[in-house]
């Protein structure tokens, strides 16, 4: 687990020191979220149809600035052969996914941070259910970012891995995406958590399920 | 002398592909080894598999003793690569570099510090050790490069084609840098194309062809550099010396 960290910390240490990933991710995030708040401008007082498109808007943020960020996650570690660095390391091959996932996942919640509150003001929500929907979020995102960092791995050392990651990805994430909307929909009109029980545990099976597989499986993604 | 690499009827292939065909080769304690052979000979899979970053088909391979299948971790733990790959991070420091590396090795907390500066030091690189490894020379990264692989004090260490990319100052102050940072018993095995440095360098000369060893010697069995060549282009064929050796 240690090792997982300093592998986190030495992503995110780059990451920080570029932008190139956060950047790009968050432009896109919030493009999207003032696009479809300007296109539903004249239903936005209708809470009732806001409420049923808005969950819809934020995943589809979520997810497509995630994906950009996940196509770029291992191409780092390919450049100079770093990946095979670590490879020569003396440590288990699911350290580099555990790492890999948790650096991933922050730099998503830093994007969801920043996205929410515009979010938030464009489509007129209240922020009475802010704890419930921090919960969805982060179960959604770890999801998605479980299986995102596996298919990532897979994908990097292929000469198409713009193009293959979200069409390996997308059919994937759909068990974990509609769970996240349906929540995060019923939490921004009632803003009750105790509604929501079913969507949340099919969000926790899904990330234990996917967290536990992608740690078994990495070593035969990064085998040459 | 204690055999520290035995390699057994050694084979892989890469789906028909046969990279390497019943290897037998047996490395001793503190050699030096020099791996000629044309492109797609099956060096490369040789070293990866004796670093364990593949598995072989079939065959089998102890280093130090230990079984590469049972226990991969042990044995990367005492290996130290070095490749045309700096297998270094660009946006970080020589020193966040060889720290993150100290500490994928297991190198303990509080002897890190002092491990890197020392090692920092022998690679004359502790003056630049808060640049970022993206802005170093090839000649200066392939230094740093030699100051990762050389950082967790390995007993063996495997060079894929160090030179690929070094002018000639570069390679003799690589060939340096190792010599003088390098303990005496570590022991060495390096591929590469260049017939004249290896010489130099290597106490036994391999070569390889079409996933086989051909050509197994020590160097004081070799009369001079030329009648290896001779042998070396009789063995892997005249048409195949521009891409197998060079004379640079």
């Amino acid at each position: 687990m240690k090792k997982s960290l300093y592998i986190a910390a030495k992503d995110l240490k780059s990451e920080f020191r570029t932008k190139q990933m956060l950047n790009s991710m968050l432009i896109f995030s919030l493009i999207v979220i003032v696009i479809f708040s300007i296109s539903f401008g004249d239903v936005l007082s209708q809470t009732e149809l806001v409420g049923k498109l808005a969950p819809g808007v934020l995943w589809v943020a979520f997810t497509f600035a995630g994906t950009l960020g996940l196509s770029r996650s291992f191409a780092g570690e390919i450049e100079n052969g770093c990946l095979e660095g670590l490879k020569l390391s003396p440590i288990d091959r699911s350290s580099i996914y555990i790492g890999k996932t948790i650096s991933n996942a922050i730099l998503m919640f830093i994007v969801e941070l920043f996205t929410i509150p515009i979010f938030i003001v464009l489509f007129n929500y209240n922020i009475s259910g802010i704890p419930g929907l921090a919960l969805v979020i982060f179960l959604g995102t770890f999801g998605f970012v479980s299986v995102g960092t596996l298919l990532s791995a897979l994908s990097a050392s292929t000469r198409a891995r713009e193009i293959m990651l979200p069409v390996l990805l997308l059919p994937l994430i759909i068990p974990v995406i509609i769970p996240a909307v349906m929540a995060t929909g019923t939490i921004l009109t009632d803003g009750g958590i105790c509604s929501i029980g079913s969507e949340l545990r099919l969000l926790v099976v899904y990330d234990l399920i996917f967290f536990v597989v992608g740690q078994l499986v990495f070593e035969y993604t990064v085998m040459d | 002398m204690d055999s520290i690499i035995s390699i057994t009827g050694l084979s892989k292939s890469f789906g028909r592909r046969k990279a390497l065909n019943n290897i037998d080769l047996d490395i001793k304690k503190g050699e030096f080894v020099a791996i000629f052979g044309p492109n797609g000979a099956g060096k490369t899979t040789l070293l990866k598999i004796m670093s364990t970053i593949i598995n072989p088909s079939r065959g089998k391979v102890l280093v130090n003793g230990i079984d590469a299948k049972k226990h991969p971790e042990k044995i990367r733990g005492i290996i130290g690569a070095i490749s045309h790959e700096t297998y270094l991070y660009d946006e970080l420091t020589a020193r966040e570099n060889l720290v993150f590396f100290a500490r994928m090795y297991g190198i303990e907390n509080n002897k890190i510090d002092e491990r890197v500066d020392s090692i920092l030091k022998s690679v004359n690189l502790l003056q630049r050790s808060d640049e970022c490894a993206g802005s170093f020379s090839r000649g200066m990264k392939q230094r740093l490069s030699i100051a990762r692989a050389l950082l967790h004090q390995p007993e063996i260490l495997l060079m894929d084609e160090p030179y690929t990319g070094l002018d000639q100052h570069a390679a003799a102050n690589f060939e340096r840098v190792l010599m003088s940072t390098g303990d005496s018993d570590v022991t060495s095995i390096m591929i590469t194309h260049n017939i004249e440095r290896a010489f130099e360098l290597c106490g036994r000369m391999l070569i390889m062809d079409d996933g086989e060893i051909r050509f197994d010697k020590l160097k004081t069995e070799i009369e001079s550099v030329e009648q290896f060549r001779e042998q070396y282009l009789s063995i892997v064929g005249k048409d195949t010396d521009a891409e197998g050796i060079s004379n640079v």
